[in-house]
């Protein structure tokens, strides 16, 4: 048993925008969180609209981005995706953490030691 | 990362002040970045903004916390750097309440006494509302191919596509030329039965008689001549919509006999026994006053009270100058295109003498007009010699008078008309014929249409009456 885990990326960060994401890293996490596959995919263009629509034929069970529109936050959580929003920081730092246990929606991941923002 | 002492101005004022309590106060939404576009220090206008405190991000990249469109692909801090110019731009963020909203921002470089940059300072502006009330502004004055910007017809434009999305029967009151054709299509074209037929109907074209078997349709052999069967045009609106013109000049006879349909939506052709169910909306026109005809037995109180469920009145153009400009600027875009001619305005003179005239044929009378001058001009600015020359002969009837109302509208003759008290009717039936004739400034065509004659009725009426010039 395994679990996608989509995350939008601008540069080596989290994208600060989901609606003007244009790349994003798809991770297959196992049981024991171990990472079993990983690649990128690179979007023709940004687009709210066609991100939900990879997300969901990805079947991607969790989507860790930064900021988002509630009509879109909505949407995917009632298509019982997860959804970690306002993460703020490096992808990288914010997958590890992420397997870890300690990612919430709001945590700010960049140097200087992982912070909860009130989410 | 952690919260820190609060900066402080020195040498400005006799006593260091704290930086955040100048800040504090403002209502705009201010950021201070350090050369690595990580914040130092935000306001509580920002913070309120964004939905994140200052602590939080102290560190963070401002493009993190701020997630501006602008951010993403137009960094203007990057570009006020290179610049070394404050960089305005307006774009929308998405703060932490995953709400978008629309920002203008200003970043401008900050640099120490030798010039180098120590950072930015950026400001957020929440143009929300002045974007909304830019919406309100420019919003299309216009519904189908009516426009306007008056509060008249903003007041149309509001209720029209309301109109539009329900079956109700329309009545579209107005004077001629005010665009009650216009409406009636448009109607159609944004209602749910835009895909079936719209069929128009001129009530006031055709003989009684005629006009039944084109209405209602008729069987083979049903009157002399009738050597198939017909459809009526009730029937060839099926689904549709059915647009009565001229519904004041509807015989009485047919008056009742679409009272029937409107109730059972039942057509039954000349001829046949055999009805129809026909799904019909109906929307009429006309000019004329209908509760005055009522009065007069001239119109079915009950057919008005059917299809007066929604009344629509399109207002003169008299009553809607302020949209004399743009719809002089639009019909005269529109006939540049068509003809391609190089036309391009009005000069000063005609737009004086455009916005004196009275348009007692309203807004087609005012196409035809900038029709003319498009077609007569061969430069680029009409001038007055471009006019039609009845527009100066009417001007000077016109001149220091009220414009013509339409007669339709105005009170009746009789009530017009005192002291007929003890009078027989030939004398009252004069004296109204001499009014109407007065009115209409002695043309007979129209003092018929005031009295509601065809011209040959005046014309003997004026005979019997002694009356002929």
């Amino acid at each position: 048993m395994f679990r996608k885990v989509l995350i939008t990326v601008w540069n080596s960060d989290i994208s600060p925008r989901f609606d003007l994401t244009s790349e994003v890293v798809i991770v297959a996490l196992d049981d024991q969180m171990s990472v079993i596959q990983e690649r990128t995919v690179v979007l023709p263009h940004a687009s709210a609209e066609e991100l939900c629509h990879l997300i969901l034929t990805e079947e991607a069970g969790l989507v860790i981005c930064g900021g988002i529109e509630e009509e879109y936050h909505q949407y995917l959580t009632w298509k019982k995706v997860e959804v970690l929003d306002s993460v703020m920081g490096p992808w990288v730092r914010a997958l590890e953490q992420f397997r870890a246990g300690e990612l919430a929606a709001g945590s700010i991941c960049y140097d200087g030691g992982s912070r909860q923002a009130d989410a | 990362m952690d919260s820190c002492p609060d900066p402080e101005v020195a040498g400005l004022f006799k006593s260091p002040v704290v930086l955040s309590a100048l800040l504090e106060p403002l209502p705009l939404g201010i950021v201070l970045v350090d050369p690595e576009r990580r914040v130092l220090l935000m306001n509580q206008a920002l913070e309120a903004l964004t939905g994140f405190t200052r602590d939080e991000v102290r560190g963070v990249p401002c493009y993190a916390v701020l997630r501006g469109n602008v951010c993403m692909h137009q960094c203007p801090v990057l570009e006020a750097e290179a610049g070394g110019q404050p960089i305005r731009r307006e774009g929308d963020l998405i703060n932490r309440g995953r709400e978008k909203i629309s920002v203008r921002l200003t970043s401008v470089p900050v640099r120490d006494p030798q010039g180098a940059l120590v950072g930015f300072l950026e400001t957020f502006e929440d143009i929300r509302l002045l974007q909304h009330l830019n919406e309100k502004y420019h919003q299309p004055y216009s519904f189908g191919r009516l426009i306007g910007r008056s509060p008249k017809m903003e007041d149309l434009f509001r209720i029209l596509p309301v109109v539009a999305r329900t079956d109700s029967s329309v009545l579209i009151t107005g004077e001629t030329g005010t665009g009650k054709d216009v409406v009636a299509e448009a109607l159609h074209q944004a209602s749910g039965r835009a895909k079936e037929p719209f069929i128009k109907v001129n009530c006031g074209a055709l003989p009684e008689t005629l006009m039944e078997s084109e209405l209602f349709g008729h069987t083979k052999g049903a009157f002399t001549g009738a050597v198939g069967d017909k459809p009526g045009r009730l029937r060839l609106a099926h689904n549709g919509t059915l647009y009565l013109t001229e519904i004041g000049d509807l015989p009485l006879s047919l008056q009742v006999k679409l009272l029937t349909f409107l109730d059972d939506k039942i057509v039954y052709p000349l001829g046949s026994t055999r009805g129809f169910q026909a799904e019909v909306r109906v929307v009429a026109a006309t000019h004329r006053h209908l509760e005055r005809m009522v009065r007069e037995g001239r119109f079915r109180e009950d057919l008005l009270f059917r299809l007066n469920v929604v009344r629509l009145h399109l207002p003169p153009l008299r009553e809607r100058s302020e949209d004399l400009p743009l719809l002089m600027d639009h019909f005269l875009a529109a006939f540049s295109l068509r003809f391609q001619k190089k036309v391009r305005d009005f000069s000063q003179e005609v737009r004086r003498i455009l916005q004196t005239y009275p348009y007692p044929g309203n807004v087609r009378e005012l196409r035809n007009i900038v029709e003319y001058a498009a077609n007569i001009c061969q430069e680029e600015v009409i001038k007055p010699e471009h006019l039609p020359v009845y527009i100066f002969e009417n001007a000077s009837l016109s001149e220091g008078a009220a414009p013509q109302k339409e007669e339709a509208f105005l009170p009746p003759l009789s009530e017009v008309g005192s002291g007929t008290r003890g009078m027989n009717w030939p004398e009252i039936e004069r004296r109204l014929i001499v009014e109407a004739l007065v009115r209409s400034k002695g043309r007979k065509s129209r003092a018929a249409e005031i009295l509601g004659w065809g011209r040959s009725t005046l014309w003997r009426k004026m005979k019997q009456y002694g009356l002929n010039s």
